[in-house]
């Protein structure tokens, strides 16, 4: 079956500031089942670039396999696409990112593309502080294989598919992105897109590896009474740090908040996060308050939401290596082939 | 007396590893080499870093003969872990050299070979004080012997120490006075030169002496790799230091410091690929270096690669297999899991180096052939070529020579002409592709590994699937003219028997040839350079009437290819294998033709 997706729009639409409408940033019409959370993501990206006027063509989306991993086909169509390998989307996106330092990369991932086959990648894009913000539609099932369990389920949660409550511990890709010494990490629920469409933005402007670890309930398979990934459950139990603005190129902020219950946090290109505290006491650029957070949510059975830690002097996998500035995919001939004179002298030395 | 063997031996040095005995011994072959000499030093280790049994073996050649050679002249027995299989494989007539500092067993003499005992270790006992000094000089002592012993030229060996050291000065003269200890020794107790011995000729040219890994990564810097991306495994691991090496010496940009390159150690051989993948799609010239096991993990990958169409070079430096096999000795054995390496309908581009300079060609090559053909391809090296020192013509490189980036648009293109990334606008079977971040509104597309239409579409349709896998294979029809043709060692096709061979397999099997020749029998012979086979390749099998195929692995795998791909009669093609780890030799070639050629 073949869905299209009627082309026309009103030409009244607003623009951007380079001139493109909201329209310019939408995809191909989703084949994901009706009220899936990936969509809301989808369509939180969506906006998140029309509001930073970026031009498309300028982002590179990139994911692996799964039913998250299908969205990048539905926001973006301006914008060079990979659905790579299961689990593989990071070490695809290291090797983009090598090529070209300028382009902003969208990773999506799901909870079985990231938290089991794709783990080993995950880390050690993490560890390298690849510039990429990583999305994880985490849904706690493989909706695509008919909703088995993923390593993100809760223990005690009940699938659709499952008779009994899952045996294992979840694991809590914040948690664990903490762990590994993330340089940015947030939380979401793709039911509050006023919360999750400026933690993109914000993720999108940070240098370095931002993940949103964005739950993303599987109307089909996992939104059952007794799964701790439905949108009930969800609703029942979020907690948000904060609630956030992003703010970007320096621009005034009019809105006044009480005294020492908001933060604002500087990104390296001028723009910042604008926070205000819900949570007493959280401090997202402390990451010994963040992890502390965390695991204090987790025991009173909370989900923490926003964003948990950003460390805004983060140096990424290109500061650390080093790399000339020019995106190493335009250097030619001249800059790169050492030519004859440079080859008898190494020929030399093998004589 | 019996008359002297002048420039045509075979020393083996047997050695512990972990002891400084491969810097010595590469010292002594390089001597050989400056004399004018050709020669070809073969590392014989074991894996793992220190105490274990390892040899060096050396051919010297004046004709010019550089595929090893069994017959062991002269042994330089300083393992005494080893001794007594050691003592067992000198050829008869040959020479011992050992470290007399202890009394020898009877089970150590032999009646038919010569003893020269240097007592290596108490002199360096006397000689220095610090105990990892007395251990290093032991191995400068018996070169020093070998100096005397086979009349080589001392100023040349000085010289290699001189710069060896030319940074840490203060370590020339203790060198210089374990050379002399063994020289001094040997000339004063024995009547040198002994019964084998080398001269000064003029044999070598402007031919230089290097390992493959390093001509291939010196290939990958000239042909504009950016991107390295790679896992540690035994033999191929040298490429990536090399070319780390070599681009911190020409890769650096001079106003700011900073790398024209990016070199990764990634977490596995699947994120060594991956990475390389994602940079080629990214328009890079991206690769990876790494060996049998490696190309197992990258499969799934690699089909992506080939399926998605995306440029990958992929250095393949082969050892003994299957699993772990024979990590640290060499072989042919990932020709078929190479040629068809993931699941579904595949085949891939393979190139054959036979030396550094091919290497270095092939190498710079792969990336435009890569570009070329949207696809993987691999240079298939091996352990011996890559991790010994081998004579080869210089590296060449024509400053006039262009990358040819294949189809890929341009912003401009981008405007004049319509785009549908797997449209077969040319006819050829290469499609136009585009690189993210092109154009603000045109030439985006989605690459997935999944069917999809002329214009990147997911499909499920029948029809489109098999109109774009069709395509492919065009493509690599297309490909045959391009990758580098067979080598032929006669003017014409002279007899009805040949010989195919490829690689490292090359240089014994030059000498079988020459061998056979002077026995009687007649070969002509090609050396395969890549696949696709080209129609010179169908051509010269189909020329004659039996056709020897050499190689070295158990299953003859590169003549199934050649039956598979050019639809031969097997019975046609005689497999000539040898995969005992170590590098094939004329003899063992001759011995088993010769045979076959009794019984038929």
């Amino acid at each position: 079956m073949t869905y299209l997706k009627p082309s026309f729009r009103h030409p009244a639409l607003p623009k951007n500031k380079v001139g493109f409408t909201k329209v310019d940033y939408e995809g191909a019409i989703s084949t994901l089942c009706a009220g899936c959370g990936h969509d809301s993501i989808s369509g939180a990206i969506v906006q998140a670039c029309f509001e930073l006027s970026i031009e498309p063509h300028k982002i590179a989306k990139i994911s692996g396999i799964g039913c998250s991993s299908k969205t990048p086909t539905y926001f973006l169509n301006n914008s060079h696409g990979f659905n790579s390998v299961h689990g593989r989307m990071p070490s695809i996106t290291t090797g983009a990112n090598m090529a070209n330092r300028d382009l902003i990369y969208l990773g999506i991932s799901g909870d079985g593309d990231t938290a089991s086959i794709g783990m080993g990648q995950f880390v050690h894009a993490m560890r390298r502080n690849l510039n990429l913000v990583y999305i994880v539609m985490n849904n706690g099932c493989y909706g695509l294989t008919k909703g088995q369990d993923s390593a993100t389920a809760d223990f005690g949660s009940v699938s659709k598919a499952g008779k009994s409550p899952s045996p294992f511990p979840a694991i809590d890709l914040a948690g664990l992105a903490m762990e590994m010494g993330v340089t940015f990490a947030a939380r979401s629920f793709s039911g509050d897109k006023q919360q999750l469409i400026p933690l993109i933005k914000a993720a999108m402007s940070h240098t370095g590896f931002a993940i949103i670890d964005c739950i993303s309930p599987c109307v089909t398979f996992n939104n059952n009474q007794g799964s701790t990934k439905s949108y009930d459950f969800v609703r029942d139990h979020i907690e948000a740090t904060s609630e956030l603005d992003f703010v970007p190129e320096r621009k005034e902020i009019t809105v006044q908040y009480e005294e020492g219950r908001t933060i604002n946090v500087t990104l390296h290109d001028g723009s910042f996060v604008h926070l205000r505290k819900l949570a007493p006491n959280w401090d997202p650029t402390n990451r010994r308050i963040a992890m502390d957070g965390l695991q204090q949510a987790k025991n009173k059975g909370e989900i923490i939401t926003g964003l948990i830690y950003i460390d805004p002097d983060s140096k990424c996998l290109h500061e650390i290596l080093d790399t000339v500035k020019t995106p190493l995919n335009s250097l030619k001939e001249a800059d790169l082939c050492p030519g004859s004179e440079a080859l008898e002298v190494i020929n030399a030395g093998m004589r | 007396m019996k008359p002297r063997k002048v420039n045509d031996m075979v020393i083996r040095f047997a050695n512990v590893n972990g002891t400084g005995s491969a810097s010595a011994n590469d010292m002594f072959a390089k001597a050989v080499f400056r004399m004018g000499i050709p020669v070809s030093p073969k590392n014989i280790f074991p894996s793992n870093i220190q105490g274990l049994p390892t040899w060096f073996e050396m051919r010297i050649s004046e004709k010019g003969y550089l595929g090893r050679r069994a017959e062991i002249d002269l042994m330089v027995g300083v393992n005494p872990a080893t001794l007594i299989q050691d003592i067992a494989s000198i050829h008869p007539g040959g020479y011992l050299v050992y470290d007399s500092s202890k009394l020898h067993h009877t089970e150590h003499v032999r009646e038919d070979i010569h003893y020269i005992g240097i007592p290596m270790m108490q002199m360096c006992m006397e000689h220095y004080d610090d105990p990892r000094q007395q251990q290093l000089f032991k191995n400068i002592v018996y070169v020093g012997a070998l100096v005397a012993l086979l009349n080589m030229e001392m100023e040349v060996v000085k010289n290699i120490v001189r710069e060896l050291f030319a940074t840490k000065e203060k370590l020339i003269p203790p060198n210089f006075k374990a050379l002399y200890l063994g020289f001094d020794y040997a000339k004063n107790n024995y009547d040198c030169p002994i019964g084998v011995c080398v001269k000064r000729i003029n044999k070598i040219g402007d031919k230089i002496m290097m390992e493959g890994n390093a001509a291939i990564a010196i290939g990958a810097v000239y042909g504009g790799a950016t991107v390295m991306a790679w896992y540690p495994i035994t033999p191929s691991t040298s490429v990536a230091k090399a070319y780390e090496t070599y681009c911190k010496k020409l890769r650096i940009e001079p106003e700011s410091g900073k790398k024209k390159y990016a070199f990764l150690q990634a977490e596995d051989e699947l994120a060594a690929i991956g990475m390389v993948i994602g940079a080629a799609w990214n328009g890079a010239r991206a690769f990876t270096a790494t060996s049998g096991p490696g190309i197992s993990l990258m499969s799934e990958f690699i089909g992506l690669a080939y399926f998605a169409e995306i440029p990958a070079v992929i250095v393949n430096v082969q050892r003994g297999g299957p699993s772990t096999g024979m990590p640290t000795r060499t072989q042919q054995p990932d020709i078929l899991s190479t040629a068809y390496a993931s699941h579904g309908d595949t085949k891939h581009m393979l190139l054959f180096p036979r030396s550094p300079a091919e290497c270095f060609e092939m190498a710079a090559q792969a990336f435009d052939l890569a570009d070329r053909f949207q696809t993987p391809v691999f240079i298939m090296s091996d352990l011996d070529l890559g991790m010994n020192n081998h004579l080869s013509p210089p590296l060449k490189w024509d400053d006039s020579r262009k990358y040819d980036i294949g189809k890929l648009m341009s912003a401009e293109d981008l405007e004049i002409k319509e785009f549908g990334r797997y449209l077969d606008v040319d006819g050829d079977g290469i499609c136009y592709r585009t690189i993210p971040g092109t154009h603000p509104t045109k030439g985006a597309f989605f690459t997935r590994g999944t069917s999809r239409n002329e214009y990147a579409k997911y499909t499920e349709n029948g029809e489109d699937y098999v109109s774009m896998v069709n395509r492919i294979l065009k493509k690599w029809e297309t490909a045959k003219n391009y990758v580098p043709g067979p080598e032929f060692y006669q003017k014409s096709s002279k007899s009805t028997q040949g010989i195919i061979f490829f690689g490292t397999t090359t240089d014994a099997a030059l000498e079988a040839i020459d061998i056979l020749k002077e026995q009687g029998i007649e070969f002509d012979s090609m050396r395969v350079r890549a696949f696709p086979f080209n129609q010179e390749v169908k051509d010269f099998i189909h020329a004659h009437e039996e056709v020897f195929v050499v190689e070295q692995n158990r299953d003859a795998q590169f003549r199934s290819l050649l039956i598979n791909e050019l639809e031969l009669n097997p019975a046609k093609l005689t497999p000539v294998l040898n995969y005992d780890g170590m590098p094939i030799t004329a003899n063992f070639i001759t011995q088993l033709i010769t045979k076959k050629v009794a019984v038929s």
